[in-house]
């Protein structure tokens, strides 16, 4: 027990700033998975063909693709590729960007694929009279949408949307390999200078497990609250 | 974009291919009988082996993949009696690791997807086999089991494709499987997009013939014919 010690002789609390560490990637990748979701909804529900390719082959490629070949990708091109961008501005410096930001985005990119199929099937579910009364009372395009149609789908979305962010929440253990101290990373480093691997990963294990059964709680009260009219 | 190194590191991630679909059939194969085992458990009555049933299906839910791998790839050999026994040869392996890692997991998801299946056949089929004196095993394997398969084949194609994705984890405790000799490329060459292109082709393509395969099958057992 001396090992989870808070201070200099235990792990106790760097698994604590560790675990903050993982809730804080978790909560900006899911929000770059909605902005990213944003975006790529309206495409895939598009009268235009071209635009629906474009939202189905961001859909497709990142499902199909498995998540630590994205973080591959972000964790060696991601500052490449700004500093190709810097360079057109005339910015010839190295550029460095920190793990946290290369994660998130990975991670969101991801999360935003996933995101952008649960809205799409939430908005196709509501009912077609909807959208048809809405405009015969004469409610702008904006409120049409989030006055009308966002509440009903929020309803719809949320049990959905609780599987992406468990799909996030363990999705970020895989950003360890770029070297950010979350939950996976830190338990890698105890179990390092410990040798006791056995019981820092089952650890790790086990606050995953507390995450998930606790998020699992807060959702399931928000969804109690989001359909109240049902 | 460099065309030359995307030329000469097809055939290097083709090769690695074979080691994805090595681990990926190992791993689907056991983790079926393992989730029919804990689903058949989950139905069973008896509340302790239900809850049992249970808790493994949510604890291999509920944690990364990566965790279960590293706990039994370098968390099982710290147990010295381990280390005595004939399951060393196993462990000792990354490999056999890797595929018991991914077979408990995928036969956690596997027991809920077969689960439900089981749960959402109507009583009246059961009850209309029993009137005709069949007897409860044969209910179970000829009427039972082939309409949990066709019912839990849509969810049981996306475990598939999750599953496939997740073999790429194999490359964390030194496998070189597809992922891995993508990554090893990229860190000796710093050419990320090309890689990602040529390895990332070759999963969308993985998941491309997954996806079909699955439409076809679940097209043929229809109930509509």
């Amino acid at each position: 027990m001396e090992l989870l010690a808070f201070g200099k002789t235990g792990w106790g609390d760097e698994l604590f700033y560790a675990t903050l560490m993982t809730i804080a990637v978790s909560i900006t990748a899911m929000l770059v998975g909605f902005f990213f979701a944003l975006i790529f909804t309206p495409l895939k529900l598009s009268k235009y063909k071209t635009l629906n390719l474009v939202g189905n082959f961001y859909t497709t490629v990142i499902r199909g693709v498995p998540e630590l070949l994205v973080i591959y990708l972000f964790f060696f091109g991601g500052s490449g590729a700004i500093m190709y961008v810097a360079s057109i501005f005339g910015y010839y410096e190295y550029i460095e960007i920190n793990a946290f930001i290369t994660g998130s985005m990975a991670i969101g990119i991801i999360s935003g694929a996933y995101s952008t199929e649960v809205f799409r099937g939430a908005i196709q579910s509501i009912d077609k009279g909807q959208f048809e009364a809405a405009k015969v009372l004469g409610i702008n395009k904006f409120g049409q949408f989030y006055k009308i149609i966002l509440p009903q789908m929020l309803r719809l979305a949320i049990p959905n949307l609780s599987n992406v962010w468990q799909i996030t929440l363990k999705d970020t253990s895989l950003i360890s390999v770029t070297g950010l101290v979350e939950i996976m990373r830190q338990s890698y480093i105890a179990a390092g200078s410990t040798r006791d691997p056995l019981f820092f990963y089952s650890f790790a294990a086990v606050l995953y497990l507390l995450l998930t059964y606790v998020s699992m709680k807060l959702i399931n009260k928000l969804e109690v609250r989001y359909s109240k009219g049902y | 974009m460099d065309l030359d190194l995307m030329i000469t590191s097809f055939p290097k991630l083709l090769g690695a291919t074979v080691v994805t679909l090595k681990l990926l059939s190992a791993s689907l194969f056991f983790g079926l009988f393992i989730g029919l085992f804990f689903a058949i458990l989950r139905l069973n009555k008896n509340i302790f082996i239900n809850k049992f049933a249970y808790g493994y299906s949510y604890i291999f839910r509920g944690t990364p993949l990566l965790v279960q791998i590293f706990i039994i790839y370098f968390g099982l050999g710290q147990i010295e009696y381990l280390r005595t026994t004939f399951l060393w040869v196993v462990l000792k392996e990354p490999y056999w690791c890797a595929i018991i890692a991914f077979t408990l997991n995928t036969g956690a998801y596997t027991s809920e997807i077969l689960r439900s299946a089981f749960q959402t056949i109507k009583p009246g089929i059961i009850e209309a086999g029993k009137s005709l004196g069949i007897s409860n095993k044969i209910i179970f394997y000829k009427i039972q089991i082939p309409i949990a398969i066709r019912q839990s084949l849509p969810a049981y194609g996306n475990e598939i494709i999750l599953m496939m994705k997740g073999t790429s984890l194999a490359s964390t405790v030194t496998l070189m499987d597809l992922t891995g000799v993508a990554k090893y490329i990229i860190s000796t060459t710093f050419k990320p997009i090309e890689v990602f292109i040529v390895a990332g082709g070759i999963y969308l393509f993985m998941t491309f013939i997954i996806h079909n395969v699955i439409k076809y099958l679940e097209k043929k057992y229809s109930f509509q014919q």
